[in-house]
């Protein structure tokens, strides 16, 4: 199994680890419950090492990122960080990834379990083309630190870079002591927080000068894992590859329409703007269920007795003190306030549509 | 933490004290702690007949759903209701406050296949 740099630091704080696409990763320290809590209310630090660090350069890398990207790509800015999704020429998603644009490079972050998937995709296109592919995971450490106190805290201990100065899904590329890093307010948890890459050693150091520190900051930043990070994600209603996103669905199905650009021109195109004309058979749709049991994936989603959907991911929501779910319904179940039922195990449970997401931090 | 010395063990996890005729039911710590976070316990109805190696109830945490499972016959007398407002208890206190159920043994020498504390120690250090 592949170690992120944090890993003995992981051990020392007690961590339950698990194999994560490949990657011994924490799902939790102490309850993914507490840690998902102490995001909401205060500031967590997760290790996201597993993700992938493509780095893209040469001067057909921007034509090449915006025939990749379902989002357009020549208008961004430096210091400039989009949510977008690869597709296939079919329209089914290979990955959702963030491509923020650097001075003179590209930095594309996609998932740990597609990692190779999207290598290989990104070689395969830029045949012909003057692209340079540097694929950085094992040399660096990413870090999210996540919660309302991120700011606040973060002029403690991270005094050589301007965190609020950097906007909303945007980021900074520098140079500290001679460690290159490239910080980005960002995060998958729906609180405000930045996620940090450094080179490894530097990362596995602030890692744990941050969760080992003592006087003011001490337990102020509490380490989460990726359970907490997968409840944080679901109540804030991002959707999770291998869950609402999939090779077999294409992104307006998913519901992510805002992340696709259909007057441009990229790969997935053509059957995206016949799917946009002709309509979705299906939709992405937001659930409350009654009672306390979890609707968990492939759990059938039902409407007086038929299968109409299916569950992609539940929870019991510790900011709400509900069952939540995500499912895909068929299109004439998906309107708000349907009332429908989900499947455990033979019972049919009431559940409702919801709007989603199911959790917004107040400004 | 050393787990009871006064109970039985399955080897997925659940503890049986016998007290007489009466055998009391519930999951070790070493279950507790890998499930986190446990969120509902399904339980039986009082009055339902158990079958030694059968699913008895499920149990749910953030992380997964799980069965639970009786190392003996017999017959449901008493349910932990109060786990239905605090599941928590499990996590909290697996061997008393995170109880289960009570079943009534109809052979009671069924209890003596199951592991004694040293035997699942050893297969479950903690």
């Amino acid at each position: 199994m592949q170690l992120t740099p944090l890993n003995d630091l992981h051990v020392e704080l007690g961590a339950n680890l698990v194999d994560f696409a490949g990657w011994e990763m924490p799902i939790l320290y102490d309850s993914i419950i507490n840690e998902h809590r102490f995001t909401r209310q205060h500031a967590t630090l997760f290790d996201v090492s597993h993700m992938g660090r493509l780095f893209l350069s040469g001067p057909d890398a921007e034509a090449l990122l915006e025939r990749l990207n379902t989002r357009p790509i020549a208008d961004m800015k430096i210091g400039q960080c989009r949510y977008s999704h690869v597709c296939r020429e079919d329209g089914g998603i290979l990955d959702d990834v963030i491509v923020s644009r650097l001075h003179e490079r590209w930095l594309v972050v996609c998932n740990a379990s597609n990692r190779d998937k999207i290598v290989g995709w990104i070689r395969k296109h830029s045949e012909g083309r003057q692209v340079t592919l540097d694929d950085q995971t094992l040399t660096t450490a990413m870090i999210a630190i996540q919660g309302p106190d991120t700011l606040a805290l973060a002029k403690d201990y991270l005094t050589m870079i301007d965190l609020a100065g950097i906007k909303r899904y945007h980021c900074l590329e520098g140079s500290y002591l001679g460690i290159n890093y490239i910080c980005a307010r960002t995060g998958y948890t729906g609180e405000d927080g930045y996620e940090l890459i450094l080179p490894a050693a530097a990362g596995r150091m602030l890692a744990g000068s941050i969760l080992n520190a003592k006087g003011a900051l001490e337990g102020r930043i509490k380490p989460a894992g990726l359970g907490s990070r997968d409840t944080l994600r679901l109540e804030a209603g991002m959707p999770l590859y291998g869950h609402e996103l999939s090779e077999s669905v294409d992104s307006l199905t998913a519901g992510q329409a805002w992340a696709v650009d259909l007057n441009k021109d990229f790969i997935g195109a053509p059957v995206l703007r016949q799917l946009q004309e002709h309509g979705m058979a299906r939709q992405l749709v937001g659930l409350h269920i009654e009672g306390k049991r979890i609707a968990r994936q492939d759990t059938p989603v039902e409407k007086d007795g038929g299968k109409i959907g299916v569950v992609t991911s539940g929870t019991l929501s510790p900011t709400l003190d509900m069952v939540i779910a995500m499912a895909y319904v068929d299109k004439q179940f998906a309107a708000i306030d349907t009332p429908l039922q989900v499947n455990l195990r033979g019972q049919p449970i009431a559940a409702q549509v919801v709007r989603l997401p199911f959790y917004k931090r107040s400004k | 933490m050393s787990i009871p010395q006064d109970r039985k063990y399955l080897p997925s996890h659940e503890w049986h004290l016998v007290e007489g005729s009466i055998v009391t039911i519930g999951i070790t710590k070493v279950a507790a702690d890998q499930l986190s976070d446990i969120t509902y316990v399904e339980l039986p109805k009082v009055g339902t007949m158990l079958q030694a190696g059968s699913a008895f109830g499920e149990i749910e945490s953030v992380k997964a759903t799980s069965e639970l499972f009786s190392g003996v016959s017999g017959k449901v007398v008493t349910i932990n209701t109060e786990l239905n407002n605090h599941p928590e208890w499990v996590n909290q206190q697996p061997f008393s406050q995170g109880w289960m159920i009570k079943v009534e043994a109809t052979s009671p020498a069924e209890l003596e296949k199951l592991w004694n504390a040293a035997q699942y120690a050893q297969v479950y250090p903690t």
